[in-house]
This record gives C-alpha cells, sequence and structure tokens, in this order.
C-alpha cells in the first residue's frame, strides 16, 4: 500500500485491512529538494507511518530519488527547453508508483500494489480497465490511464468506489490524523512561494519572447521568458491591458516567437497524440476525450497511426498544450482505453 | 530462544544487566538532583563522583577531564563548535566522519579532506590541508568509523596534527571504539574524545566528552554551570551510573570479547564470500575491528535486501537514514571511492556481546536466501 500521508491512501489501507488483506505501508521518497507538503516532505512521511502504526501494520520508506529525478524532474525541466508543457504527476504514476514500486512488490513477493487513487480497476471477460471512480468531482482515472494490462490486474484502489466525503467519514470514524489534512495541490517539487518560475529559473535559462499578432504579423510586445509560455495563456505575455482579450495561439521555439490572437484561433477540428499507452488492444472509431485532470470529454474520430492516434472532434476544440496528456474513454465515458500524449 | 537475529550492534547494543541495576536506584529512591545540598543531593553527587572516576580510569585520563553529556552527537558538535567558538578559526575532518562530525564542520565552513580506500583519514590530504590552512583550530578524526569498522591510526594522525599544526586541537569521535579498543590507548593522543553510552551496554541519552587539561571551548549548554560550567544542565544521574557501569564492564570483557567475536565475524564474511558470488569485503579485516562485517553485494538493492532480512528475522543495516527514514547512499563508501552502484548493495552486519553462533547460522542463512530470491527475480 503506497502510503503518502493524505487521507486517501490511510482509508486505502484500512479499506484493505478490512478486506482481509496482509499489508504493508510503503512511503516513497522521491523529492530531496523544497516542498511544501509534497508526497514526501519529512511532516507528511510522519502522517503515514502514525496511520500506518495506527493500523498495526509496517510501514518502509523507500529511496527512489534517482529514479524520480532521472523519470519525473529531469524530463519536466527538459520538457520546458523543447516548449512542451508536461503533466509530471502523470510521469511520477507511470514511472514510479506503477513501475518501479510495483517492480521493488514484486521482487520482495508481495502480490498486489495499492494506491489511494479515486479511480476503480474493473475486469470483464478477462480483459481489464480503469474506471471512473465512483466521486466524480475526485476522479482521478485520468492521471492512472496508462496501467496496461499486467499492471491492472495486481494493483489495487481500494477508495475507488467511496466518494471523497465518505473516504473523510471513515477517516474520522478511525480517529485517523489524517482525516482533516487538506488534499494535496500541483506538482510536489515546486513550493507555492517560488512558483515554476524559480523552480525552472534556477535550472535553465529563460529566453526573450517576441510577442506577435497571429494575423498580421506585428510586433506586439516582448515576453519574459519563452519557457514559461503555455499555449491558450492570456496572462503574463507582456501586454498591456485594456485591449482586446488576446490568447497564446503558437509558440514557435526556434525563433523565440509567441503568436497571439482572439480564442477562436485556438479552435482545431483536430489532435494529433502521440506514445500512446493502450489499455489492453488499440481501439478506432468513436471515443470520449479527455484533455485535462478534470476537464469534460469530447466526443472524437480516432484513427490509430502507428504508435499514437489521430483524433478528428465532432465539432472544433480548442488546441492541446503539447506535453499534455490525452485520455480516450468509451463512449460511456465510465472506462479508459488509453492516453498519450498531445503533439 | 529469540525469534529475532540482531545484527545491529553498531546501532545500539542491548543495555548490560549489571548497568540496569546500576541506574534504577536513581530512578526511585535515589532521586535527588546532585546539585542540592541536602543528603540525598550529596548521595546523587557521590553517584556521579564516583562513576566519573570508573570512566576516567578506563579512558586513562583524570577524572577532572571527563566531561558528561547526552550523547555521541553532543560530544562531537562540541569538541567542533565550542573550539572554533572559543579559538576562532575553523575545523577540519576527513570526508568518511560521522554527520555530527560532519555537519558542524560544515556548519563553520571548515575543510573536509580525502579518504582511503578503507575509510580512514588520508594522511598526505591532511597533511596538505593543514599547510594550506593556518586556521584550523580543531582537526576532528574518528577512532573507529561505524559504517564500515576501519580503525584509524591515530597516532599517526596526532604525530601529522602536532608538527604542522601545533595551534590546533585534535578530537576523536570514539563513539564506535569501546568494545573494540583500549581507550588508554587513545585517549593520551588526544585533547578532546567522545563517547555515547548505548554503544556499549548503557542507556541512550548520555555520553562523555573527554576535555584534556588545558584545553578549552565554548560550552554549547549554559545555565546551572554544572560539569565545571563546561556542560551545563541538571546531571542525568541514573544515565550516568549506568554508562560508567557499562563501561567498566566492557573494559574487563574486551580481552576474551573480542577472539569470541572477531571468529564469529570471520566465519559470517567468509562463508557469504563463499557462497555467493558477486560479496565484496569492503575493507580487509587487518584494517578492521572485530565486530563489524561490512560486504557489497553486486546487482543488489539494499532497501529491498535489509526488507527481506527483516522479514526472516534479521535485523541488519546498511548505509544512515535520512530524517523521512529512507535510505541514502553512503557518503562514507563514496568517500572511499566505492562505485555507486556497488555502494547500493551495501550491508553492515555488527556483531556485539549478545551475538551467537546460532545468530550467524541465521543471519547467513537468511542472507543467502535473501540474495539468491533477488538476484532470481531480477533474471
Amino acid at each position: 500500500m503506497a502510503l503518502s500521508g493524505g487521507v486517501d491512501s490511510s482509508v486505502a489501507a484500512a479499506e484493505l485491512l478490512a478486506a482481509g488483506h496482509e499489508v504493508v505501508g510503503i512511503t516513497m521518497r522521491l523529492w530531496g529538494g523544497d516542498s511544501d507538503t509534497g508526497c514526501c516532505s519529512v511532516a507528511d512521511v510522519d502522517d503515514a507511518r502514525r496511520v500506518a502504526q495506527q493500523l498495526g501494520i509496517d510501514h518502509l520508506v523507500f529511496n527512489f530519488t534517482d529514479d524520480f529525478h532521472a523519470h519525473v524532474v529531469d524530463p519536466y525541466v527538459q520538457a520546458h527547453r523543447d516548449g512542451i508543457t508536461p503533466n509530471p504527476c502523470i510521469e511520477c504514476n507511470r514511472h514510479l508508483k506503477f513501475h518501479r514500486l510495483s517492480e521493488r512488490a514484486d521482487l520482495l513477493g508481495f502480490d498486489a500494489v495499492a494506491t489511494g487513487h479515486h479511480a476503480r480497476i474493473v475486469e470483464h471477460d478477462g480483459v481489464w480497465r480503469v474506471a471512473r471512480g465512483h466521486d466524480p468531482q475526485k476522479d482521478q482515472s485520468y492521471v492512472v490511464h496508462m496501467l496496461p494490462q499486467r499492471e491492472l490486474a495486481r494493483t489495487l484502489f481500494p477508495i475507488g468506489h467511496l466518494t471523497k466525503a465518505e473516504v473523510r467519514e471513515r477517516a474520522t470514524a478511525l480517529r485517523l490524523r489524517t482525516a482533516a489534512k487538506p488534499d494535496s495541490q500541483d506538482v510536489c517539487f515546486i513550493t507555492s512561494t517560488g512558483g515554476r518560475t524559480e523552480f525552472l529559473g534556477t535550472r535553465i535559462p529563460f529566453r526573450r519572447a517576441s510577442v506577435v499578432d497571429a494575423v498580421d504579423g506585428t510586433v506586439l510586445g516582448e515576453a519574459e521568458s519563452l519557457e514559461m509560455i503555455t499555449l491558450g495563456q492570456r496572462r503574463g505575455i507582456g501586454l498591456p491591458g485594456g485591449g482586446p482579450k488576446r490568447y497564446v495561439v503558437d509558440i514557435d521555439h526556434a525563433t523565440a516567437t509567441v503568436r497571439v490572437g482572439d480564442e477562436s484561433m485556438l479552435d482545431v477540428d483536430e489532435l494529433r497524440v502521440g506514445d500512446m499507452a493502450w489499455s489492453h488492444l488499440p481501439v478506432e472509431g468513436e471515443v470520449r476525450v479527455q484533455c485535462s485532470a478534470h476537464g469534460a470529454t469530447q466526443v472524437a474520430d480516432a484513427r490509430v497511426t502507428g504508435s499514437g492516434v489521430q483524433l478528428a472532434w465532432r465539432s472544433p476544440q480548442r488546441r492541446v498544450a503539447p506535453g499534455q496528456s490525452v485520455v480516450l474513454y468509451d463512449l460511456t465515458d465510465t472506462y479508459v482505453l488509453g492516453g498519450g500524449i498531445a503533439r | 530462544m529469540s525469534p529475532f537475529t540482531y545484527l545491529d550492534h553498531a546501532a545500539t547494543t542491548p543495555m548490560r544487566a549489571e548497568a540496569v541495576a546500576a541506574m534504577l536506584p536513581y530512578l526511585t529512591e535515589r532521586f535527588a538532583n546532585p546539585s542540592g545540598s541536602h543528603r540525598f543531593a550529596r548521595e546523587a553527587r557521590t553517584a556521579v563522583d564516583d562513576a566519573r572516576e570508573v570512566v576516567a580510569e578506563v579512558l586513562g585520563c583524570a577524572p577532572g577531564e571527563v566531561v558528561f553529556t547526552s550523547g555521541g552527537t553532543e560530544g562531537d558538535n562540541t569538541a567542533v563548535l565550542g573550539t572554533v567558538a572559543r579559538g576562532g578559526g575553523t575545523a577540519l575532518c576527513p570526508a568518511a566522519e560521522h554527520h555530527a562530525v560532519l555537519a558542524p564542520v560544515e556548519h563553520v565552513h571548515g575543510v573536509v579532506v580525502g579518504s582511503t580506500a578503507v575509510g580512514t583519514v588520508d594522511l598526505d590530504a591532511l597533511a596538505e590541508a593543514l599547510r594550506a590552512r593556518p586556521d584550523v583550530r580543531v582537526v576532528s578524526v574518528m577512532a573507529v568509523n561505524n559504517e564500515v569498522g576501519s580503525v584509524t591510526d591515530l597516532a599517526a594522525v596526532a604525530a601529522v596534527v602536532r608538527e604542522l599544526a601545533p595551534q590546533a586541537a585534535l578530537h576523536t569521535d570514539a563513539v564506535q571504539a569501546p568494545c573494540w579498543l583500549d581507550l588508554r590507548t587513545i585517549t593520551p593522543l588526544v585533547d578532546l574524545l567522545s563517547l555515547s553510552a548505548h554503544k556499549f551496554g548503557g542507556p541512550k541519552g548520555v555520553g562523555v566528552l573527554v576535555a584534556r587539561q588545558g584545553v578549552a571551548y565554548e560550552p554549547m549548554v549554559i545555565g546551572g554551570g554544572q560539569e565545571r560550567e563546561r556542560r551545563s544542565g541538571t546531571h542525568n544521574v541514573g544515565g550516568i551510573v549506568a554508562l560508567a557501569e557499562a563501561l567498566r564492564a566492557t573494559d574487563v570483557e574486551r580481552p576474551t570479547e573480542l577472539p569470541r567475536l572477531a571468529a564469529l565475524r570471520d566465519r559470517l564474511v567468509d562463508t557469504l564470500v563463499a557462497e555467493l558470488p558477486g560479496v565484496h569485503e569492503t575493507v580487509p579485516r587487518s584494517h578492521k575491528v572485530a565486530g563489524s562485517a561490512h560486504v557489497c553485494i553486486e546487482g543488489i538493492e539494499n532497501e529491498a535486501l535489509l526488507f527481506l532480512l527483516d522479514e526472516a528475522g534479521v535485523c541488519a543495516s546498511a548505509a544512515s537514514a535520512c530524517a523521512a527514514g529512507a535510505m541514502e547512499p553512503s557518503h562514507v563508501l563514496a568517500a572511499m571511492g566505492v562505485p555507486r552502484d556497488l555502494g547500493l548493495g551495501a550491508l553492515r552486519l555488527t556483531l556485539g556481546r549478545t551475538t551467537t553462533d546460532a545468530d550467524v547460522d541465521r543471519g547467513l542463512e537468511a542472507v543467502v536466501e535473501a540474495v539468491h530470491r533477488l538476484r532470481r527475480g531480477r533474471s
């Protein structure tokens, strides 16, 4: 059981015990630098340990900082350098929770790895799928979409059938110290005080960018740091207020040019997705598509292209920033079919 | 027979029965504060003074040179920070020191010199650093390395320091020494020496800092002026009494315990090397104390190995853990030049007075089985 020191994994451990499993709590130490309340601050490890002690299970800390740097932090930094907007939490799930940890668990003789994600795993006719969690507000199927059959068969999400309110109720009933602990927010290695700017600023050189009108190419201004700008962004691009609303509609990294225009210019008919991780077999035809952690899904026609997929929207949709995860669901909007990275 | 096999005596060793017996009266009916002015206080004061004499005798110093502390970290910190606070300048230590020395040396922007392949200070590097840095006021070199068990030739270190840095005090963190070395051979070489009771059968939370006659430092804890104003705070009477009793008993037993534990350690390491390919003894036995077995096992992550050993009831260790409890790559092995990958397979098995033949058997069985299992899982 991956214990982060938060309420969800605390209750998940209790649920596993109640279901009769033999449980060992593991906290992964991932990040050694500054953190607000990332997964691995000492205070959170203390909470995880106390919860384990209260539940009467063993608790261990595994040091995966090297892997976290190699698979999450370094690619995060490099992506910004390359003008891509990455999703580090998804890469952490892919490489740490559902690879490094499950590999270690295998080696140590465990039958399954459990986490406190709000998602469910269902099996039908021998095919495993991630399904949305019971609480639509808290559903995390999007961030665990990458699980292949082999992992799905040995992964447990013990609170996927509960709402967040029910999780907190159970934590309170069990008198767990994490019952009222706020949910973790944002990226664990970025502090709220320094933000992304400070984190990236000490790791990569920022380039100045010229901001031009997307229609006629008129230079409108200059932005401080090209690497901090994301598609669809409206503020912080060095334009004076008061004028028409202008959005970043294109970023040309080679020439350090940011093109701005009105919102409709962001609309596109198609979306190309690379590095698809399919839950089972590749799927073509009508699917529902989710492009952000808590975004609504839209219908598209999927066509498999090598390791990726080409999505044709039913109606024009806003462009998705390259690097973001795009997750395909079935038409009932319940089961994950697979997911990849927006190109 | 205990269901657990304890092979982590360098982390802490069980309290000796005579030490527990010695301290109990001071936790119960003889509860007084030794700084008081009534008969109960005098009784407690006598116990502290008696303890000080016992400690001085085992260490080969004068009773007035013994300062009771809260343990090894306080002694190490005081020796480094207190000496610099008093005399100015900075501090120096080798890279393989315990963090209780490294951290204060870094705190005063001190000098960290290299270590040899066996984890002891590199004497040439030490000499070079002392020549380059006449502002060094304290040199701290451990007697026995806590991770790999290597023994420092303190006579050679002292010769270098006295010649090249006569202005500097020489401190030794001797926390790992009492079970293995006659402290009377160490104390005369140094100005300051730290001990921790729980490493030799005393309780946790009490230790000794020896400050030789004429060696001055700023106290770290000030207030009531106890310990001749070198360490304020009400005496931990029970702890001090138990420390002295444990140190005395350890000193008496050492000549018979050394060969017994060396033979057990030799069997442990020899068998591991014979039964498992890719097991490297980190430090040759001629350079280390009798109770220490330290090996690096190829292709093994010690976090996983320790989990399996724990499951099998064997208490072992690897390197030091961070504040969150995660295993950190060893700075000692890094200082010795052990490749990082091999260092991740470090395993420390440390023996002590309660260790038996059966413990070695069970330890061996568990390590061999766990390594086989981890290697099978990998292939």
